[in-house]
């Protein structure tokens, strides 16, 4: 049996299953090493043994292995035996292994845990961490007189090379680990990071790479990912070293003796049985999909917590000393459960977790099999996980999640295009460091995977933006960032433009958040509202600026696991008050909310449209697929159903495309303005992750039948022309991408603490450049930019486009006389979801008006 | 349904039509008040270091071309910090200084100066002045101190903001009590401080307010209880 002795590392060793094959390999441990794994009763194993013999062909490899697999260590192996038996000679000040983790946490996390072998080796091999809390001394330090291995993360890499001795500092780089990389190669962090490293092959033309990665469908993203690109229109990869996965994980769903419930997402119905679950175990992760939801489950388990179970609750607004408390007391082994969202998907293993509890759909294949990781204490045993469905299209999408892990498929990583804001900033920093030739530049950036495609003419375009603005009036070349050096480089204007680069550098752009303290009720009560006069007490963590600005005074919510009463804003800081309020009247607020993924959505359709899966469903599932085709019909897996119906004043049209609930917005927004074109004075819509429903005035079974009423123009691709130009002018959501474009470009700065409150009249609102620039630069290369992140991002209209086309001639009407089964769950969330843009804001203000008028007209006798 | 395209309303009881746009018009003197236009404050900015798109002159001329034409006024007043700062005339590009000769065309053109442009040089055609009177009521660009009457000013760039149905929205307005008057700022890249900041209750004592937000398409009187702070 395994001792649960000291705290679970990144390095742990996983003891090895009885039979493990033996493979031969021509590179083996030096003594030194043998001797260590021996004395810890530990064997090497074969993905370890094969990345030493990777390492010693000089060859960049990806590794893919489960949690659990040794991973980390294996990544770092090849580099301690090389620096353990480097001559003296080579050990100069010069940084050999840089290891880039997309987690501080984690970085800090692999310092404490390599520092154990060395020592116990005796190796006298320097690590440190660097990260954005690492003083600045000990940074200035780490340029001059470097560690073997520095830990850090993709943002401060950038900030390495946009100093002028980033060449000396780099120069004798030999390995490059890339940590976690499925997560952070498909985001614009991994795009900085793909830059950097270009640049990194310029200053250390011999290092070599190796990835880290759990399970993706096609590796071969990452392995390109990893290498540098030729740029003849040829892709290169890294060698593929994938370890043994060990048993297959134990999957089931919760078979609920409750009615299931029809629409929702707090999966209250099923507080007893996961608390039953989680006594029957030792170690309990209970991963959901929102913060709300790790509230409210939270609240429910300790409502029901007889035996006074240590539940735990951990997700990312938690102020980070609650969180690292919650993580070593499960390191330590003192906590039966932990309520978490995706802020543990990712990392360190904290603990000897014997059960994954996945409350809510999974959303995506590889998003369930790397949380059931994580119950991962032998590899020779099965990872033990629970899924617990929310409603009944959930059910659906559980059963999916599961038969693609039993199959052993994966979601596809996107391929993806390299962001020109990333490109921006990165070109600005560049310059930072030295002058720099566009043409070389050029096609340094092109050998990085991402923008391995990029033409010269857009290369071009962003140097431009990042010298001059890149407006069509040329107007600031007198302003200029960029100036001819004389010998056709490019050169900084002026070094404070070093200074505003390194304080804007990085593509997180958080929403402001707004910190929460609490206060005693009596200090509260004596002064309403007056936040400024209460006496701070501690800080449980923090919120988005937008929720805390919904809230008045009395409010009350969940949050830190407590229900709380608001109590006032004082500058950055919300004041709040514990209350025994057991129902918080505002419960919900965003975040963690994942799409449906591609691949989990193809196979919910195919189980919809075979009705001989159904009877693997549990029995009130089937019975209502059953009933939807009785009473309206069931499509089949490569159409799309539309159904019609009446109910109460209103006609409804729904739609199930199963492609997310961010196309499905995008889609209402566009469908309802067509709608309106077409007269059937549409007022509302609600979407989910499956369906989609409009709601109008107009009769529109009778129009269709009319002939007023033409679906397949009403679907017709061009909806992604006239009309989408027209909402995005409006939509909130392009806004809000916009604004991160003009942050990570370096148009405008990053809001810092502290100064959010003062010059709210002097700064320029990116609402107010982006109505500005679509008027007068249309072709603008920032809108550019924002487009093509709004066709994945928040309004993924990649996905809605390639919906269009799949239905094209596919679409299945169905002109119902009542509400379909199958329509009721989306219908229920109507007045749950909250619709932005599309003309909101003046109806807002409108109705405002409206009733103040009415309150005028009342008053008179 | 309420017309929102202008709203009536009265500064001691002399009658004035606040319109959509952010512009003032007082029928009985043909004259459109503006405030805060700010014109090449893209240009301030980008001398820093920061390039904000250079077409804010073109924009914030452009609408009050339209305002221009709705009420054809005989006499423009411009409220004070007509411009981002004293070299703003100067840095003003050809095109968009024609804009201005046009608007100025067969009128009476009055800049009041402002903190920002303390002084405005000749290339911005008009006059220059410090405050002006007229038909009783006292133009210029800081509020004075203090519950003063008979005062329109701008300066204080002022905006609301409310929220409802979980969506809140933040907006230039008009505020006043029916005896003085703060007007918005017009400028394209202006910027607005909210009406429930301390500096507005000075202004207008705890006799209350009325406030006008522009939307979209319309001006919207706002009751004050749905106001909300930053």
């Amino acid at each position: 049996m395994h001792a649960r002795s000291k705290p679970a590392s990144p390095l742990r060793q996983p003891e090895e299953p009885g039979s493990v094959r033996r493979r031969e390999t021509a590179v083996g441990l030096p003594p030194a090493f043998l001797d260590w794994f021996q004395r810890r009763g530990w064997r090497p194993r074969a993905h370890q043994l094969a990345l030493l013999q990777k390492a010693a062909e000089r060859r960049s490899t990806l590794l893919i292995a489960p949690t659990g697999a040794g991973k980390t260590l294996a990544g770092f192996l090849p580099s301690l035996v090389a620096l353990s038996g480097a001559k003296p000679a080579r050990r100069e000040w010069a940084i050999h292994t840089l290891y880039v983790s997309p987690l501080k946490a984690l970085a800090v996390d692999v310092e404490r845990n390599l520092l154990i072998p060395l020592r116990e080796m005796g190796l006298p091999v320097r690590v440190e961490a660097r990260t954005g809390d690492t003083s600045t001394a000990r940074k200035a330090r780490q340029r001059s007189r470097p560690p073997d291995i520095l830990l850090t993360t993709p943002e401060q890499v950038a900030l390495l090379l946009s100093h002028a001795d980033a060449p000396r500092l780099f120069a004798g780089l030999e390995t490059v680990i890339l940590d976690e990389l499925h997560a952070l190669a498909p985001t614009k962090r991994g795009d900085l990071l793909a830059l950097d490293l270009a640049r990194l092959t310029t200053l250390a033309p011999g290092h070599r790479r190796i990835g880290l990665s759990a399970t993706v469908a096609r590796p071969s993203e990452l392995r390109a990912y990893l290498v540098p690109q030729p740029g003849d229109g040829t892709t290169r990869l890294a060698d593929l070293v994938v370890a043994d996965g060990g048993a297959r994980p134990q999957i089931r769903i919760l078979e609920t003796e409750q009615p299931l419930p029809w629409a929702g997402h707090t999966t209250r119905y099923a507080a007893a049985e996961i608390y039953a679950a989680i006594k029957a175990h030792k170690l309990s992760l209970v991963f959901v999909n929102t913060r709300s939801q790790a509230e409210l489950m939270f609240q429910e388990l300790w409502r029901i917590n007889d035996d006074g179970l240590a539940i735990a609750l951990h997700h990312g607004s938690l102020d980070a000393g609650r969180r690292r408390k919650v993580e070593a007391a499960m390191a330590a082994g003192t906590l039966q459960a932990v309520v978490c969202t995706s802020t543990l998907d990712l990392g360190v293993d904290w603990g000897d977790v014997d059960l994954v509890i996945n409350v809510g759909a999974p959303k995506g294949a590889s998003r369930l099999i790397q949380r059931v990781g994580r119950a991962n204490h032998r590899l020779d045993e099965p990872s033990r996980a629970l899924l617990v469905p929310s409603n009944r299209f959930e059910v659906l999408e559980c059963r999916a999640a599961l038969e693609a892990a039993a199959a052993g498929d994966h979601d596809a990583l996107q391929h993806r295009v390299g962001a020109l804001d990333v490109l921006a900033q990165h070109i600005w920093g560049t310059a930072c460091s030295a002058p720099f030739l566009p043409e070389q530049l050029f096609r340094e950036v092109r050998s990085a995977a991402p923008y391995a495609d990029l033409p010269r003419q857009r290369f071009d375009r962003i140097v431009e933006f990042v010298a001059t603005g890149g407006y069509a009036l040329e107007a600031y070349e007198r302003y200029a960032r960029l100036k001819p050096a004389g010998d056709g480089r490019l050169r900084l204007s002026h070094p404070r433009l070093a200074q505003q680069y390194r304080m804007n550098v990085g593509t997180i752009v958080e929403a402001p958040m707004i910190k929460i303290r609490i206060v005693g009720r009596r200090a509260a009560q004596r002064k309403p509202g007056t936040a400024g006069r209460l006496a701070g007490g501690r800080v449980l963590g923090e919120l988005e600026e937008y929720f805390i600005n919904q809230l008045r005074v009395g409010d009350t919510f969940a949050f830190a696991g407590e229900v709380l009463r608001f109590e006032g804003l004082h500058d950055t800081e919300a004041f709040v008050s514990r209350t025994s309020d057991p129902e918080p009247a505002i419960p919900s607020y965003e975040g963690g909310k994942f799409p449906l993924s591609t691949h989990l959505a193809q196979r919910v359709r195919r189980m919809l449209a075979d009705r001989r899966q159904w009877t693997a469903l549990p029995e009130a599932v089937g019975e209502w697929l059953g009933m939807q085709a009785e009473r309206s019909s069931v499509p089949d897996a490569g159409e799309v159903l539309v159904e019609t119906f009446p109910r109460g004043e209103r006609h409804f049209l729904v739609v199930y495309p199963f492609e997310g609930r961010l196309a499905h917005q995008t889609l209402g927004m566009l469908l309802t303005r067509r709608l309106h074109r077409l007269g059937a004075k549409p007022v509302g819509f609600v979407a989910s992750d499956y369906a989609l429903a409009v709601w109008g005035m107009a009769d529109l079974a009778g129009m269709a039948r009319a002939g007023r009423l033409d679906l397949s123009a009403l679907f017709g691709e061009d909806m992604l022309g006239d009309d989408l130009d027209a909402w995005l002018a409006e939509s909130s959501l392009m806004k809000r991408t916009f604004r991160l474009c003009a942050v990570i470009g370096g148009l405008i700065e990053r809001r810092h603490p502290g100064k959010i409150k003062s010059g709210r009249q002097m700064t320029v609102s990116s609402d107010l450049i982006y109505d500005v620039l679509r008027k007068h630069d249309p072709r603008h290369i920032l809108l550019e930019a924002a487009w093509a992140d709004a066709a994945t991002g928040l309004l993924d209209l990649r996905r809605l486009g390639d919906f269009l086309a799949r239905i094209k001639g596919r679409i299945r009407y169905q002109a119902a006389t009542h509400v379909t089964p199958l329509a009721v769950p989306v219908l229920l969330e109507i007045g749950q979801e909250l619709v932005y843009g599309g003309g909101v804001a003046d109806a807002i203000l409108r109705e405002a008006a409206d009733d103040l008028v009415r309150e005028a007209m009342q008053r008179k006798p | 349904m309420l017309d929102t395209r202008a709203q009536r309303l009265s500064v001691c009881g002399l009658p004035l039509i606040a319109d959509r746009s952010g512009a003032l018009y007082w029928h009985a003197e043909r004259t459109l008040l503006v405030a805060d236009l700010h014109l090449e404050k893209g240009s301030a900015h980008a001398e820093r270091g920061a390039l904000l798109p250079p077409y804010d002159t073109r924009e914030t001329l452009a609408r009050l071309a339209e305002a221009i034409d709705r009420y054809d006024p005989s006499r423009v007043i411009a409220l004070g910090d007509s411009f981002q700062d004293r070299y703003g005339p100067q840095r003003l590009r050809t095109d968009d200084l024609e804009q201005l000769e046009a608007l100025q065309g067969g009128r009476d053109w009055l800049w009041i100066v402002g903190n920002h442009d303390p002084a405005i040089g000749t290339r911005a055609g008009g006059r220059v002045c410090l405050s002006v009177k007229l038909a009783g009521l006292t133009l210029r660009h800081a509020p004075a101190a203090g519950g003063v009457t008979h005062e329109i000013a701008g300066h204080l760039h002022p905006a609301a903001k409310i929220s409802m149905y979980g969506a809140s929205i933040r907006r230039p307005c008009f505020v006043g009590n029916g005896r003085r008057l703060v007007m918005p700022a017009f400028g394209a890249f202006a910027g607005g401080l909210n009406v429930l900041d301390d500096a507005f209750q000075p202004l207008f004592g705890n006799g209350g307010m009325g406030v006008w937000m522009l939307g979209q398409s319309g001006l919207y009187p706002v009751a004050t209880r749905y106001l909300s702070a930053d």
